[in-house]
């Protein structure tokens, strides 16, 4: 019990403290790191929520794909002029001011709300077999449609990214 | 068991520091870091919530939010280097084409 809240603070520390640095490093590589980092405490917290399937996702899908992705692109942008300008934009206070007031709200709503969690249901027991047959079983047979949706946007996804990158539309 | 209100905080935060790298950085590149930020934190909502109700139906969610950040993220990337090809820039207030 105690040992769960210590893992979970530890993975919550390493999470925002990566996220803060993805969000005020200069290079956009050590961004990309930490924010590797960060997908990796959040894969943690999935651990932690037992959604083992999601675990993998995260590692094989964010880590292994989105983020070569990212790098990739890092390296294609000439990106050395950028790091020596201002890093952050004129209205940036006017940002900050907006972000404060957009987590106070979410705060005061979790603070607020928070008794209303205690009144959820337990729910029923889990479903017996692995967490991963669990999803797999949802999402063939209660969610058919949307995947095949999610694969056609994937697929479309794939098309607009090949004719944005392309150098000459003919 | 770890209440699922420590869940939300997190998720609130992780949102929170997103949405600053959004709204104060210049270099495209990291504002679609951050809003890959903001994503993980609705997926650590959709998670707990699932584990609280257990149910899957929350990380089948999850699933279909980490398809929609790969498909973003491709389209995104596309987009930045057409835009570094055309304006040598990658910062987002020196974009201002529409602006008047």
């Amino acid at each position: 019990m105690q040992l769960q809240k210590i893992a979970f603070f530890i993975l919550s520390v390493l999470a925002l403290g990566s996220a803060i640095l993805v969000i005020t490093r200069r290079n956009a590589v050590h961004s990309a790191m930490w924010l590797i980092a960060t997908l990796f405490s959040v894969g943690g917290i999935y651990l932690m929520l037992r959604a083992e399937f999601l675990f993998a996702v995260q590692i094989i899908l964010y880590v292994g794909g989105i983020m070569v992705l990212f790098l990739f692109v890092v390296m294609l942008v000439n990106l050395d002029v950028a790091a020596r300008q201002a890093q952050f934009s004129r209205q940036w206070l006017l940002g900050l001011v907006t972000v404060a007031v957009l987590a106070g709200e979410l705060v005061y709503g979790l603070y607020r709300g928070h008794a209303a969690l205690r009144l959820a249901p337990a729910g029923v027991a889990a479903a017996t077999g692995g967490n991963t047959e669990a999803v797999g079983l949802a999402l063939y047979q209660n969610y058919t449609l949307p995947v095949e949706i999610a694969s056609i946007m994937l697929l479309v996804a794939m098309v607009g990214a090949v004719v944005m990158a392309k150098k000459k539309l003919e | 068991m770890i209440p699922p209100e420590y869940y939300l905080l997190l998720g609130t935060g992780l949102f929170t520091i997103g949405v600053i790298g959004v709204l104060t950085r210049r270099n495209v590149i990291v504002i679609l870091m951050s809003i890959e930020l903001i994503l993980n934190a609705v997926n650590i909502n959709l998670v707990a919530f699932s584990q609280w109700f257990k149910s899957v139906d929350g990380q089948v969610f999850a699933i279909f939010v980490i398809t929609d950040a790969a498909a973003e993220a491709a389209v995104g990337l596309g987009l930045i280097i057409a835009l570094f090809r055309n304006k040598e820039t990658v910062n987002a207030d020196e974009i201002d084409l529409l602006k008047w």
